[in-house]
């Protein structure tokens, strides 16, 4: 066991202060685990205002935790030297939604890849670098003639974010954080993205963190998921216990809510009744309550612990609280179960 | 089927820029009957946007409609005038554009977006009145009335987005295209969007063209699909048939790459890129792409055929008659 990214009860707060402004807690008590001995591929699945943003700013080192800790390699990002965050920019990696930003414009794609071989030196030569390039382009599925020496505009949304996977493999990181990578590409592109992402860890031993909203997608690439709901973890686990057996309420919303490439399956006769998406929940207790169908009193008043409904995934809903409690803490041991079982 | 309510007839909408029209919607055609959920579906670059703009007659400079029909009850609306157009749209035909929740006027609030729709169209209604229809039409999206006081940056996603519906939705038209309603929202959001906007189409019995991408709404949603691709309707035909026996290689392929629930671990993307519109391929648009292709695709044109009824292709597997334009 080789920890290499770790989330350590990391809470992120925004707000409050000196005036006693209200303060909004975009992410609680999170604690996960990635490691070098079991590359894998663990999916952070939640709706906007779910806090996966904010988890992602932070396992780059965008921003810091409120509480709790992030750690690469066993050092706290905090107390890195500067050798040390060097080695953690390039050895994590990040690829974001919309396969357009990254891009200055006006200049050619290359850039995007020669600026990191020139830049983390690693190429000792030009014929090196390019042929760095060529063959991160070639793992993607791009030919390097059909891309090279083009600009951003010339070439298709899914062809711009599969350079950006390429950039990422050209600097051979340990960890690639992907928020929603796939979102703002074509349907019939994904599939070739995610087999691209999937390779880099089944082949190359990178550890992937795909963060989405999408659990269809999750469900083709992940092996672990956490889903999140307003800040907190709701359920983590297999993805194929999660998703096809999902335990936590909204879970279960969040999969029946999927629109299933199937018309023969669809939605349902009864329409959804939950309440708004923009109803915020009361510090104490499950912030899932006010719009639970299963809401119960105790719900509302105090914090809900991961019960342990399976060997290999916890929910936290008292629905459950006839069964063994997880601490929140052990949350990375469940997770490097899983990654174990599947190596 | 019920009574046709929109005919559209080989309607084409180029957009002519110094190096050549670019042919964004190359003859496209079907029939939107009473009640009907239409799909109209196609990736990035394949002129659905195009196509429904050109069906409210919104398409501007440098896009030009060429030619075609789109009769809606019987009438042309490709040859009325601009002002018995600018009548028709929203009390007739109306839109709910894309990123329509972001394109919300900030500075009004939520009642004003509404009324100003009615307004336009319906002279001499007093206040009491503008409010009393603001204040139903947000009910009928399940919005709470106190809606109407607030500005848009105060709502969430789903709320901007049920507001547009009922602008669409302001004056009881016939027809109301939706153009990817719900590509920035979240998949629970999205469901309660789409209920919302199944459900006011019920109560007020008109139809609905759905213009996305995402073949998993379209599958929980419309009744018949329409699938494009670089301009050209593909195939067109009720959803439950499509999906059980994709007729054209684009649509087959297309449905194969999706993500789904029932196997880990595959993947079936298209290889290749969608082509340029500007210099599509010649004969059949599809044709490099295809593993069906066969020599005269690169040469002429498949038709839209009526293969079996109500299942429509545009291939050569099917025995297409030869087009009049390549």
């Amino acid at each position: 066991m080789a920890p290499l990214l770790e989330a350590e009860k990391v809470t992120k707060r925004f707000g409050g202060g000196f005036l006693n402004r209200q303060s909004t807690v975009a992410l609680e008590n999170l604690s996960l685990t990635i490691d070098d001995a079991y590359p894998s591929v663990t999916v952070v699945a939640g709706e906007s205002g779910s806090g996966k943003t904010t988890l992602a700013r932070l396992l780059l080192g965008m921003t810091d935790p409120s509480e709790g800790q992030i750690r690469y390699r066993g050092k706290a990002l905090a107390q890195m030297s500067g050798k040390e965050r060097h080695r953690f920019r390039r050895e994590v990696q990040a690829i974001f939604q919309d396969p357009f930003e990254v891009y200055n414009p006006f200049h050619k794609v290359d850039r995007v890849l020669t600026t990191p071989v020139r830049k983390f030196g690693l190429a000792s030569s030009a014929a090196e670098g390019r042929k760095l390039i060529h063959e991160a382009l070639e793992l993607v599925g791009l030919r390097p003639e059909d891309t090279l020496g083009r600009y951003p505009h010339q070439l298709s949304g899914g062809q711009r974010q599969r350079i950006i996977v390429a950039r990422a493999l050209v600097l051979q990181p340990k960890v690639i954080i992907a928020d929603e990578p796939v979102s703002m590409v074509d349907a019939s592109l994904r599939a070739t993205i995610l087999e691209s992402l999937l390779r880099l860890t089944k082949e190359l031993g990178i550890s992937l963190i795909y963060i989405t909203h999408d659990l269809t997608t999750a469900y083709q690439v992940g092996d672990s998921i956490l889903v999140l709901y307003q800040g907190g973890v709701t359920e983590l686990g297999h993805v194929e216990l999660v998703i096809k057996d999902p335990k936590h309420p909204y879970t279960q919303l969040l999969v029946d809510s999927i629109p299933l490439a199937n018309p023969n399956r669809r939605w349902g006769e009864s329409e959804l009744t939950v309440a708004d998406e923009d109803v915020v929940h009361s510090d104490k207790g499950c912030h899932f309550a006010p719009r639970c169908p299963h809401v119960m009193t105790i719900c509302k008043q105090q914090a809900v612990p991961f019960y342990r409904t399976d060997p290999r995934r916890s929910a936290a809903c008292f629905l459950y609280q006839d069964q063994p409690v997880m601490p929140a803490a052990q949350a990375p041991e469940l997770l490097l179960e899983l990654m174990k079982r599947e190596a | 089927m019920k009574d046709p309510i929109l005919n559209v007839k080989d309607l084409r909408v180029y957009y002519h820029t110094p190096s050549g029209p670019v042919k964004a919607v190359d003859g496209v055609s079907f029939t939107l009957h009473k009640g009907e959920r239409f799909g109209l579906v196609g990736e990035s670059g394949s002129g659905k946007t195009t196509a429904a703009f050109g069906i409210l007659r919104l398409t501007k400079a440098p896009a030009h409609i060429e030619g075609g029909q789109v009769l809606l009850d019987g009438a042309d609306l490709l040859t009325l005038s601009p002002n018995a157009m600018k009548k028709r749209r929203f009390a007739e035909i109306s839109l709910i554009p894309q990123g329509a929740m972001n394109s919300l006027n900030p500075v009004l609030r939520i009642r004003e977006q509404l009324t100003d729709v009615v307004k336009e169209h319906e002279v001499g209604l007093s206040t009491r009145a503008l409010d009393e229809r603001a204040g139903r039409l947000l009910e009928m999206v399940g919005l709470k009335r106190a809606v109407i006081n607030r500005y848009p940056h105060e709502l969430s996603g789903g709320m901007k987005q049920r507001v547009c519906i009922a602008m669409s939705i302001a004056l009881q038209p016939k027809v109301i295209i939706a153009d990817e309603p719900t590509s920035a929202l979240d998949v629970v959001t999205q469901r309660q969007v789409m209920e919302t906007l199944s459900r006011v189409q019920d109560e007020i019995h008109a139809s609905v063209i759905l213009v996305g991408h995402d073949m998993g709404l379209m599958a929980q949603f419309v009744d018949t699909i329409g699938v494009m691709y670089a301009g050209r309707l593909a195939e067109v035909g009720p959803v439950k048939e499509i999906f059980a026996e994709p007729l054209h290689p684009y649509t087959r392929m297309l449905i194969s790459s999706l993500p789904s629930l029932e196997q880990r671990g595959l993947f079936q993307g298209i290889p290749g890129i969608a082509p340029s519109l500007r210099n599509p391929p010649p004969g059949c648009h599809f044709h490099p792409r295809c593993p069906d292709a066969v020599a005269h695709c690169s040469t002429v044109g498949p038709e839209l055929v009526e293969v079996r009824p109500g299942r429509w292709v545009a291939c050569h597997l099917y025995g297409a008659v030869q087009a009049n334009h390549p």
